[in-house]
């Protein structure tokens, strides 16, 4: 049996490291994809608007764990053996664009209508319209809750370890089983998840704080 | 021993001083009207008179209860004293029975039928009985501020309090509640009422007050003081004819 | 490129998986039923009860919210054991749940009490009721159907997140689809099944919350709804 020393809390912290690096590859590949979405939900074509909401929809009403599921042997069905840390990233990134599309598609909505007018009747168009006019106050409005989702990301990263891939919650895992001290070892999981995450919450909260009393009424 | 007895109270809010030595004593079942410009104090001190707000001096005794800020005397006290809001403050997710059941049945353990009879009773006495199990988002303002009324009312209470009740009604509304105003202090109810209708305080109350820079400047029967003002605040105020 | 799909095996298992929905039905009701006890519990402390009371109900939220659910099943299923308190897996799973529901569900309701008008507890207060009468008679309910909207999505993701409750053994949906997996080979077949029964109940339990909203909630149906921040677990 081995021992929770310092090897063990250093395999520990050094596999944050992957739950940080997902985080981020899921939340850039899932921006990218999801401001594809909120624009879609918001364009004129009807076949568009249709396409984006039935994905958010879909990936809203169904466990993050099925999408890791359905990607991970998906694409192992087509003979495409994806190596875990590609499996975690691509499931991560879809769940994220889902709940990105719709946190953004409320902030780019939130912008007042009369700044479509406005800037229509200036003879722009609608991709300047959202380049010059709508984006800059929508990403604005999107701060607080983009963050905020970023905590639910970061935390979402931990039932990836069911594909085989280490990161911090697996680690716990493959430590505990190692040293039957679960207690310690998940404690010590617990609080560097929370040393990550609440930092973000109180960043979103406060971003929140800033932008309702900067709101005019 | 008077209803209402207001000794020497003061009020600051932060640095501003509301109520300087304000002294007032109301009969029992006497009416006493307030009247004054907005910012004149009244309707803090009427606030003050059930511990809505505390006063930093002076002492206050309403219906045999010395305000103290202590949660339980205060209850106490507040099972004896009713208030009417400008705003009607109905409870939105209740009937109007069940805004007029509450309390009796939470701050006096009342129950069963008679409190439904006792309920019916008071709705009658505002001319609501039809609206027993009516929400009050389905009752004109002038109807929603008569049960609010007869929620007070509901409490038996000693001494009513009411503040500035009409004040958001539409016109063609306060009619019908200041009827039922009339009513109540024709029945002997011990009133003390914050108005803006001036008619109403020279023809119902027994005594008007007239406050202004958060101090009583003159008050005496209301069928003299609406006479003969003698401050040339007083007579600034009703010349003025707009409160 | 083979792309061969094969149903055939799963068949024989679906009384399997009827069990596995079952549970997972059951596991995520005593979920949201105690979870809301919980968290009007918790936003009754913080708003009745004093300064340090508050400050033990915002430390718990806060744990509750900034640390994965998977992390918090382990701490019960495979810590709780090392203080003597044995439980199965389900009740681990339900405990679970209940804990993290409670403390996001009572962020929510917390917004709707703040969001109570002060005239309405000034009329509680004038006609003699106790701060807790206040609370539970004048301010809960119109609160509550403030925050439905925001609640029915707490509910639907709690929901969601008992899967995770496979991570531990327990038989529910996703479980029931692991142990499927392993005696048929028929992954994604399994999993596509799963899937859309998951997305069949999660619009199953979203209609139905709605339509309890407008029953428990009939004439308030046009309060001012709060977007209180509603996340996944």
């Amino acid at each position: 049996m081995a021992t929770f020393g310092w090897p063990e809390m250093l395999f520990i912290f050094r596999s944050a490291g992957w739950t940080l690096l997902l985080t981020l590859v899921a939340f850039s590949i899932g921006g990218v994809v999801g401001a594809a979405l909120a624009i879609m939900r918001l364009s004129p074509s009807r076949v568009l608007r249709a396409i984006a909401s039935t994905y958010i929809l879909v990936i809203q009403s169904i466990p993050v764990l099925m999408v890791l599921f359905m990607s991970y042997y998906g694409l192992s069905l087509f003979g495409i053996g994806l190596p875990p840390f590609l499996a975690a990233s691509a499931s991560l990134a879809i769940y994220a664009s889902a709940y990105l599309a719709e946190i953004w598609r409320g902030s780019i909505e939130s912008v007042p209508f009369q700044q479509w007018e406005a800037s229509s009747s200036l003879a722009l168009t609608r991709p300047q319209q959202y380049r010059y006019i709508i984006l800059p106050q929508a990403v604005r409005i999107s701060l607080p809750p983009t963050v905020g989702f970023l905590v639910q990301l970061v935390k979402n990263t931990s039932i990836v370890s069911v594909v085989g891939f280490v990161e911090l919650s697996r680690a716990g895992t493959l430590v505990s089983n190692a040293t039957f001290l679960p207690f310690q070892v998940f404690s010590l999981v617990a609080a560097i998840y929370f040393t990550i995450c609440f930092p973000l919450s109180r960043l979103s909260r406060h971003l929140e704080k800033v932008m309702n009393a900067g709101r005019p009424h | 021993m008077p209803a209402v007895l207001i000794e020497n109270v003061h009020k600051s809010f932060g640095a501003v001083e509301v109520l300087k030595g304000v002294s007032l004593s109301v009969e029992s079942g006497q009416v006493v009207a307030i009247i004054g410009r907005s910012g004149s104090g009244k309707s803090t001190l009427l606030r003050c008179v059930n511990g809505l707000e505390a006063c930093q001096s002076g002492r206050i005794e309403v219906a045999g209860h010395v305000l103290d800020q202590d949660q339980k005397k205060l209850r106490e006290l507040r099972k004896d004293v009713g208030i009417v809001f400008q705003s009607y403050n109905l409870f939105p997710h209740l009937t109007a029975g069940e805004n007029i059941m509450l309390a009796p049945r939470l701050a006096k353990g009342l129950g069963g039928p008679e409190l439904r009879r006792m309920a019916e009773e008071v709705l009658a006495k505002v001319g609501l009985s039809e609206k027993f199990d009516a929400y009050p988002d389905n009752l004109s303002g002038g109807q929603q501020q008569r049960v609010a009324i007869a929620r007070s009312l509901a409490m038996q209470p000693k001494v009513m309090l009411f503040d500035e009740v009409t004040s958001a009604l539409d016109p063609e509304l306060t009619g019908e509640v200041l009827v039922v105003m009339e009513d109540l202090a024709k029945a002997g109810m011990t009133m003390l009422l914050v108005t803006h209708e001036m008619n109403f305080a020279r023809n119902v109350a027994d005594v008007t007050v007239f406050m202004h820079q958060g101090r009583i400047w003159e008050s005496g029967p209301s069928a003299d003081l609406f006479a003969a003002p003698k401050t040339p605040e007083l007579q600034a105020f009703l010349s003025a004819g707009v409160h | 490129m083979k792309f061969t799909l094969n149903f055939d095996p799963i068949w024989p298992e679906i009384d399997a998986i009827l069990e596995g929905i079952l549970l997972t039905i059951g596991l995520s009701a005593g979920a949201i039923i105690l979870g809301s006890m919980l968290a009007v519990l918790l936003v009754a402390l913080k708003s009745l009860a004093g300064r340090w009371v508050g400050l033990l109900v915002d430390a718990y939220v806060e744990l509750m919210r900034n640390t994965p659910f998977l992390i918090q099943l382990f701490m019960i299923f495979f810590g709780l054991p090392l203080l003597g308190i044995r439980m199965s897996g389900t009740q681990a799973g339900l405990l679970a749940m209940t804990m993290n529901l409670g403390a996001y569900a009572a962020e929510i309701i917390r917004a709707g009490v703040e969001s109570t008008h002060r005239s309405q507890l000034e009329a509680g207060v004038s006609l003699a009721l106790t701060r807790l009468q206040v609370f539970r008679y004048v301010v809960l309910k119109p609160a509550l159907a403030k925050v439905w909207p925001a609640l029915t999505s707490q509910f639907v993701l709690m929901m969601l997140a008992s899967s995770i409750c496979s991570f531990i053994s327990v038989a529910e949906l996703s479980g029931v689809a692991a142990i499927i997996e392993s005696r048929t080979f028929r992954s994604f077949e399994i999993y596509i099944i799963v899937t859309l029964t998951y997305l069949v109940m999660a619009l199953a339990l979203k209609s139905f919350l709605l339509a309890l909203g407008k029953r428990l909630f009939p004439n308030l149906s046009g309060v001012a709804r709060i977007n209180a921040r509603g996340s996944a677990v």
